[in-house]
Order: structure tokens, then C-alpha cells, then sequence
């Protein structure tokens, strides 16, 4: 019988011909990841189990990106705390503010993370790796610390359910995110539970690497374990001269066994908008209605990489932000944001009448940098629209792509791209 | 021990860990930060209105969103004994294990209960009884490793005791 990637990747990381799904595992890790948040809490449960050195000190990631730089004196505490533990075990790969980005967006950015590795990070968007033929996972701050001791993790072999992507678009704005809010609106927030959703199919081969990250990046918001895609010319495009190791490359049999298939057609797709307050509550661009918006946020994990950047600026350009509404717009690393600014991104967003800021996950978990106050509705780019997410618990968050984001910046209403760019 | 007596707190489905312990209150981890914000949004003052070994009885994927740990950490710092769910969102569901929290994904029979009603819960049996109904249920339990975990106390736990046994 044959096997997915996933099966593939878990069996090889645990030392074992051929898994099964249900099977509980050990597998070795290539990568484990933690940041300012999660990372303290690991780091103390590590100093719990007794062990003195991480198993190594080139597969211990840590990012301060959710709160730094620094937001308020406990946040500094615990960027200190991430900063003098990385020091003390020499970790090759911590990124102090200046070089640090999202951490989602850095790692591949930087080349560490490979196909074929197996990643666990203390992040539920640790699963955006899965683009690049990776099986990655979020786990907590226990989980983590255990990683860091043993170099392993236990995992359950997840039951697959095949994502089909079919056609290509015919919407010249849909991109990533409105095919991954389609498949969650689909399929519902716990609709992928305790499973993998491995993506495939033609519409694949229409989609550039920063919309797929995209899309693995938000197979948690179906309660996917992890989100996968087979490695094609693209990735290696992407991987080629970034990552250093060597590494394997791994691809679904022909008769690998898939719990359920689903179909998400690219050519019919329109821009996905989801309202308030889960991310499957969608609905396509023009059946949005009238909804005025008071803030507008363009970044994170989910939407701050080039591809968002230049759409941003393609729509803003020689245009102003509505007088009633912030824009917020933030690159996910410093690397996309010299890039924005050998482009004329920064100009374009700062004369339309936007905020271009430094790498952080700021606003996207209600951290800072764009609170919402009570009553105020958002528009973000970003991956949870849950009650109190990105400030006061009566605010209101809509997630859309890049395109709806900037235009309805300004329009100050959810607008589709056409009513400023026409076709 | 693996029995836990105590009233249900009843919530719905799909409590995102946002709702449990929303990230402004992340720049904390002590353990009196977490229990006093648990819950808030949900139930306004929850950390005052429970006594030590309540229960929580919740609808499909609790503790869906975010990875943190904060979030089964906070609950049990308020004195939760154990949370009942018609099925729990999968980080949460390692969260819940790997520090000592005890969980137990019971399907359809969470519709039995309601506020304030009596239950009783034994995690390693997978059993569940309604004290005010008299009614019992039976319910999947955890497969042998992870009940490893469980009664080592917590990963931590667990993972000390199994570097030294590999020396």
C-alpha cells in the first residue's frame, strides 16, 4: 500500500520502513522553533527537566517577533529571556531586532527550514512549511522543551485529506489566501481535526511560493495538523542558493490512502472575505454588502511577503487611504522590507497615507501596533478573526487577501480591487 | 488519581484560546496573571465565581487557534480539575497533557449536561457520570503511551524520568 509525503516524512524521521495513520510515533526533528511568547515558558520547562545543553545548537530556533521590539517591560523581560538563554547555548540561528522578521516568513526566507525536514515549532502557524514540502507542525511550550532536550517528539501519523486544487484563476486577484479561506469555509474550522490536508492538483502550478506559504499557513485555521504540497519546479526555484544542507525530497504514491478528497475550483473563485468571528464565516467579494471599516492591517505570517507588498502598492499607488480609516501596512522581514523600499513600496504606502513599520506580529494577535478600540471594525490581511483578537473584545475582525485589503483602504468599506484598479 | 468530582461549567463550541487567555495578557506567564484573565471574555470574573475542582463541559475543537501553553495553564491555575469536550482542537489536546491537565473527549454526551449540574469524570476509565441524573457513560480512553504521560504527572515529568532510564 502506498504512502503520502506525510506518511513518508513521519516514517523516515522515526526510523521506520512504513507508518500508519493512528500510529503514535517518535520522530527525530530538524527544526524546532520557539518565540518570545512560548519561548520562556519552554526554556523554564527545559530548565525542569534537568538538561543542561540543547541537542543541538544548529536545530534550536528562536525568534522574538510577537512582541518585539519589546512592546512594554514584561514583554522586554521575556525577549531577555529568549535573548540570554539563545546566548548561553549558543544558538546558531536567534535574530535579534534588526535582523529578526516573522518567523514564519524568516525561516524560509533564510533557508532553514528544507523539504523533506520535519519541523516543530511552538506556533500554531509553524505549519506554513508545509509549502515548501515539509512536515511542520505547531506544538506548545512543553512539547517544545522536550524537543530541545531529546531531539525528538511524539506524534500521532494523521489520517490525509487530499485538497484538489482545479483550474486556473480567471480573477486576476485571487491569490493564496482567497484559496485557503474557500477551503475553510468549505470544510469549517475543525473540518481537517487531527489531520493533514495535502495540497495538489493544476491550480497548484498557478500559484507562486508566497501564496502557498500562504495556504499552509492557514491549514491550521482548519484544525489541520499540518498542511503539505508536493515539491515542484517552483520550490526548488525558491530553495535553490537559500538552503545550505542536503536534503530529501519526498512525494505521495500514486495508491497512497486519503480519508476524504476535496475540490476547490481556482478558475470560478472570486476574493474570499470572512466576517466575525471565525475564519470558515466567508463569503465572496460581491457578497460582502456595506460594511465601513476603521482600520486596514497588510502583514503577518499569513500576508507579509513581497507578493502582498507589491499587490498592496499596485493598488494604492497615487491613491489616498480613506480620511477615516489607518492603514497598517507590515513586511515580514527586514529582507522584504529593503526589497519594498528598492521598489518604492515604502513611498507609495506612505504617500497613499499608510504606516510602514518594522517586522513584527504586532496587531495581528492584539499585541500593539494597531489596537482595535471597542466597536471598531478591522479589515487584516492576517489569520484569526476570533472575539478580541486584535483588541477589545466588541471590535470586529474581517480577514480578506491583499487586493480587497488595499482597496478597501480606500474606499474606507470592504471593496472589491475593480472598483479602483478595473480589469 | 484520575477521578474528578466537581460542577459543569457549560461553553459552546470552537473556544479559541484567544477566548481562554486573550494574547494582551501574554506578556505574563506567572501562574496569578493567567488564572485571573482565564476565561474573561467568556465569563466576566470566571476565575472568582469557580470553586477549586469545577469542570468544564465544552462543545466541538476547544481550544482551537494559537499554540499557547497559557491557555491549559491558565485553566488549571484556577482550579479546573478537568475539561470535558465534544472533541478538542489538537494542540490544546497535547497542551492539556504534556503539563498535567486533565481532559477527556466525550462526543454527544456533553449534551446531558448543563450549568451548574453535578459530574463526575474518571479520565483513566473514560468514564462520566451525571451525580444529579444518575446516568453514567463510557467514553473512548487515552492509548497506553499517553497515559505514560498522564501518570508521570507531565512531560516534563516524563521525559526526565525516560533520559535517565536511557542514561
Amino acid at each position: 500500500m502506498g504512502m503520502t509525503i506525510t506518511e513518508k516524512i513521519l516514517a523516515a524521521h522515526a526510523g521506520l520502513e512504513e507508518v500508519k495513520t493512528g500510529e503514535l510515533i517518535n520522530a527525530k526533528v530538524d527544526i524546532a522553533l520557539g518565540n518570545d511568547i512560548t519561548g520562556p515558558v519552554a526554556i523554564k520547562e527545559f530548565q525542569k527537566m534537568g538538561v543542561k545543553k540543547v541537542f543541538d545548537p544548529d536545530k534550536v530556533v528562536m525568534i522574538p517577533d510577537h512582541f518585539s521590539p519589546a512592546k512594554d517591560i514584561k514583554s522586554a523581560e521575556q525577549c531577555k529571556n529568549l535573548r540570554d538563554f539563545a546566548r548561553s547555548q549558543e544558538l546558531t540561528h536567534y535574530y535579534e531586532v534588526g535582523q529578526m522578521g516573522i518567523e514564519h516568513c524568516l525561516l524560509p526566507e533564510l533557508g532553514i527550514v528544507a523539504p523533506g525536514d520535519l519541523v516543530i515549532g511552538a506556533d500554531s502557524h509553524t505549519v506554513t512549511y508545509g509549502a515548501l514540502g515539509a512536515f511542520a507542525t505547531g506544538v506548545g511550550s512543553t512539547d517544545l522543551a522536550a524537543a530541545m532536550a531529546t531531539g525528538e517528539v511524539w506524534l500521532r501519523v494523521p489520517e490525509t485529506i487530499k485538497v484538489n486544487l482545479a483550474g486556473k484563476p480567471s480573477n486576476p486577484w485571487v491569490v493564496g489566501k482567497d484559496v485557503i479561506l474557500a477551503l475553510i469555509g468549505k470544510i469549517g474550522v475543525d473540518g481537517a481535526l487531527y489531520q493533514s490536508l495535502e495540497f495538489g492538483g493544476e491550480g497548484l502550478d498557478y500559484l507562486n511560493m508566497d501564496s502557498r506559504f500562504t495556504i499552509a499557513n492557514m491549514a491550521v485555521e482548519a484544525g489541520a495538523k499540518n498542511g503539505i504540497m508536493p515539491v515542484d519546479e517552483k520550490t526548488r526555484a525558491y530553495v535553490e542558493g537559500r538552503v545550505k544542507k542536503p536534503y530529501q525530497v519526498y512525494a505521495s504514491d500514486s495508491d497512497a490512502v486519503y480519508s476524504n478528497e476535496v475540490e476547490i475550483n481556482l478558475t470560478t473563485l472570486k476574493p474570499q472575505v470572512a466576517f466575525p468571528h471565525l475564519p470558515s464565516n466567508t463569503r465572496s467579494i460581491d457578497e460582502v454588502g456595506m460594511v465601513p471599516i476603521d482600520q486596514v492591517v497588510i502583514g503577518s505570517c499569513t500576508n507579509g511577503r513581497m507578493e502582498d507588498m507589491r499587490i498592496a502598492a499596485q493598488i494604492l499607488k497615487g491613491k489616498k487611504v480613506h480620511p477615516y480609516l489607518r492603514l497598517i501596512v507590515i513586511p515580514g522581514t527586514q529582507g522584504i522590507y529593503q526589497q519594498c523600499i528598492r521598489e518604492g513600496i515604502v513611498d507609495i504606502i506612505i504617500e497613499a497615507g499608510g504606516v510602514f513599520s518594522t517586522p513584527t506580529c504586532g496587531p495581528c494577535l492584539g499585541g500593539y501596533m494597531g489596537i482595535l478600540a471597542k466597536g471598531e471594525k478591522a479589515l487584516a490581511t492576517t489569520n484569526r478573526n476570533f472575539v478580541g483578537r486584535m483588541g477589545h473584545p466588541e471590535s470586529e475582525i474581517y480577514l480578506s487577501n491583499p487586493a480587497v485589503a488595499a482597496a478597501s483602504a480606500i474606499k474606507g468599506r470592504i471593496t472589491a480591487p475593480e472598483e479602483i484598479i478595473g480589469n | 488519581m484520575s477521578k474528578y468530582i466537581g460542577r459543569v461549567w457549560r461553553v459552546g463550541n470552537d473556544i479559541d484560546t484567544d477566548l481562554i487567555i486573550a494574547a494582551r495578557h501574554l506578556n505574563d506567564a506567572s501562574p496569578e496573571n493567567l488564572r485571573k484573565n482565564c476565561l474573561q471574555d467568556v465569563i466576566p470574573d470566571f476565575s472568582k465565581k469557580i470553586a477549586k475542582g469545577d469542570i468544564i463541559v465544552a462543545g466541538k475543537n476547544f481550544g482551537c487557534g494559537s499554540s499557547r501553553e497559557h491557555a491549559p495553564l491558565a485553566i488549571k491555575h484556577c482550579g479546573i480539575s478537568c475539561v470535558v469536550a465534544h472533541s478538542f482542537a489538537r494542540i490544546f489536546y497535547r497542551n492539556a497533557i504534556n503539563i498535567g491537565l486533565p481532559i477527556i473527549t466525550a462526543g454527544n454526551v456533553i449534551e446531558a449536561f448543563q450549568d451548574g449540574d453535578r459530574i463526575e469524570v474518571d479520565v483513566n476509565q473514560g468514564f462520566i457520570r451525571h451525580l444529579d441524573k444518575g446516568q453514567e457513560y463510557q467514553t473512548e480512553t487515552f492509548p497506553p503511551f499517553i497515559q505514560e504521560i498522564i501518570a508521570a504527572g507531565n512531560l516534563a515529568n516524563y521525559v526526565q524520568w525516560r533520559m535517565k532510564a536511557n542514561g
